[in-house]
């Protein structure tokens, strides 16, 4: 499977405090942290966002907090999975755990633009920028991590 | 012959039950205490529910605390509560803190003696690297990796590098654990000791005290760490003897460990900061801040709402009123430290002030209820992050300082020392 969708461009050091306001923390409903992902940075997002975008961050996506709710609110958002240029550890640990794809690649984060239409494979580690022509090569997760992913998140191994 | 390893490497690998472990390993290990919190529980109870687990590892070493929401501000926040509550009742859970017991987490746990040094900890709740101020390995995770660990008592980690931090000197009065850590960040930046291990020595070390440490320890996240932590010294034993209730387990660094980063600090050149908007790195000293307006101060949080800091607070409202116009809002950690202020006569010094002063919450520091911001207003808070829109209106604006700051600002009606 691969994820292709348009590019949202964010810059660095984007908190989960803007991924998900903590005003809305009060439930962990998906579909309702959905309709505010992205608030604070760009209110528009959750209206205009359809399902298979990416999100492209630059430095240390995902810092601040440990709300699963900001992977969450993404995931249920329709965003197919994330590339940034490096991610805060939390937000690393909570997507693999939910099963958020995420990316860890400079140069397709810093390449990219609003509105480029991206295609990320997971098995491959193979990102393409369809709009520019360029391709990127990721490195592949370890095989633990690539493990909880497979099975279906952390959850599912928990009873094994 | 065994790698090298440092502070935090040992007690790793001790968890894990290995001779030795080196950064990049991924390893599994067991954990002393697992924290989860009135925002994070519930995401963890449907996911431990969701996976069809019927029990917990331990009883004694899980710990729920209804903090953030509580008292709660709405009847979603209380449904939340509700469901913790319900999952402690279920599971018997030993050390579950609702409304009456409760503290912010990070001063709580410590506090009851249900982490110390040696112990390995993971809290879904960032600010679980507090507790290194004890010698223990505590990290925050997420509420899916709290699930796992409350049926499973386990983890895996990625071993962390570590970033050596040495503390020189003995610093001025009027500086505090919080400028030392804040001039640290300052220096890193938000990601500059990303995945890694802060370890703090030197002969500084001495002149912080137990609540410094809890200040330093608990804003290693906002410089991107894993953990931040600190050898169990002298002061940390005295805090832990007759709180503790486990078994004291002291580790050192090898001496000849590897880090990939040495930074000194020399304590006695620091000056009270500041961290202006809107990232916690972006340091200047608070006299340089004289033009900057402000309408609240919040002094309180797991960062500074311990009993030194409310006291460095009183220190500086005795006998003075807060500026007329600036909301200055006090909220002491625990009701262990609500209890010592009033036994202290500090409340009557907040009160003659013009301060309120409120029961144990996180409340305004991450936006949730008392004290939220509008439009365009400013506030000095003693919390750790300052990110757009953390405290209510995207845009409002969060000072973080010490209280010596806060409260000296509060007086002021700006930023600013006495």
């Amino acid at each position: 499977m691969k994820f292709e969708g348009k590019a949202h461009k964010f810059g660095d050091n984007v908190d989960t405090d803007v991924i998900i306001p903590a005003r809305y923390l009060n439930t962990s409903d998906g579909k309702e942290l959905a309709l505010h992902c992205m608030e604070d940075i760009d209110p528009k997002f959750a209206a205009e966002v359809k399902a298979g975008d990416i999100i492209v961050g630059g430095e240390n996506f995902g810092c601040g907090s440990s709300r699963e709710h900001a992977p969450l609110a993404i995931k249920s958002c329709g965003v197919s999975c994330v590339v940034a240029a490096s991610f805060a550890r939390i937000f690393y640990r909570n997507s693999i755990n939910i099963g958020l794809p995420i990316f860890e690649c400079r140069q397709a984060a810093s390449d990219a633009k609003s509105g480029d239409v991206l295609r990320a494979d997971p098995t491959s580690g193979i990102i393409e920028n369809l709009t520019r022509g360029k391709k990127y090569s990721t490195a592949p997760f370890p095989k633990e991590i690539r493990d909880i992913i497979e099975s279906g998140g952390l959850m599912k191994s928990v009873k094994k | 012959m065994k790698t090298a390893m440092t502070l935090s490497q040992k007690i790793l690998a001790a968890h894990a039950g290995l001779d030795s472990v080196s950064a990049g390993q991924l390893i599994t290990a067991k954990l002393d205490m697992v924290l989860g919190n009135d925002i994070t529980t519930p995401v963890a109870v449907k996911e431990f529910e969701k996976a069809g687990c019927d029990s917990v590892f331990d009883k004694s070493k899980i710990s729920i605390v209804l903090d953030h929401f509580t008292p709660n501000k709405d009847i979603k926040s209380a449904q939340q509560c509700k469901c913790c509550r319900t999952f402690a009742k279920k599971f018997d859970l030993d050390n579950f803190f609702d409304v009456g017991e409760m503290g912010i987490e990070h001063a709580l746990l410590p506090e009851k003696g249900l982490v110390g040094a040696g112990d390995l900890i993971i809290g879904a709740d960032s600010h679980t690297c507090t507790y290194g101020a004890l010698g223990a390995f505590s990290t925050g995770v997420g509420s899916t990796d709290m699930a796992y660990a409350l049926s499973t008592g386990r983890t895996w980690f990625k071993v962390p590098p570590a970033i050596k931090v040495v503390l020189k000197n003995r610093p001025a009065e009027n500086v505090s654990g919080k400028d030392v850590i804040l001039h640290l960040i300052g220096i890193t930046g938000v990601d500059g000791a990303l995945y890694k291990s802060l370890e703090f020595v030197g002969d500084g070390v001495k002149y912080m005290t137990m609540d410094d440490r809890f200040t330093i320890c608990n804003m290693a996240i906002e410089a991107g760490a894993k953990n931040g932590i600190f050898e169990c010294d002298d002061v940390a034993l005295e805090y832990l003897n007759g709180r503790y209730k486990g078994e004291i387990r002291r580790y050192a660094a090898d001496k000849d460990a590897e880090y990939e980063r040495v930074i000194e600090i020399d304590l006695a050149a620091l000056s009270p900061v500041v961290a202006c908007p809107h990232l916690p790195s972006n340091v200047k000293p608070a006299s340089k801040l004289s033009g900057v307006d402000i309408d609240q101060v919040v002094i309180g949080s797991c960062t500074n709402g311990r009993i030194s800091d409310m006291r460095a607070a009183a220190q500086v409202l005795k006998d003075r009123k807060v500026k007329r116009g600036v909301r200055t809002i006090i909220i002491p950690a625990t009701n262990e430290v609500y209890l010592q202020c009033v036994k202290e006569g500090l409340m009557e010094i907040f009160i003659n002030a013009g301060a309120v002063v409120s029961t144990p919450t996180c409340g305004p520091c991450l936006g949730g209820h008392m004290g939220i911001l509008a439009e365009n207003e400013r506030c000095v808070a003693t919390t750790n992050r300052n990110f757009v829109g953390r405290m209510g209106h995207t845009s409002s604006e969060i000072y973080l300082a010490s209280p010596y700051v806060a409260a000296c600002s509060a007086v002021l009606g700006h930023i600013g020392v006495l």
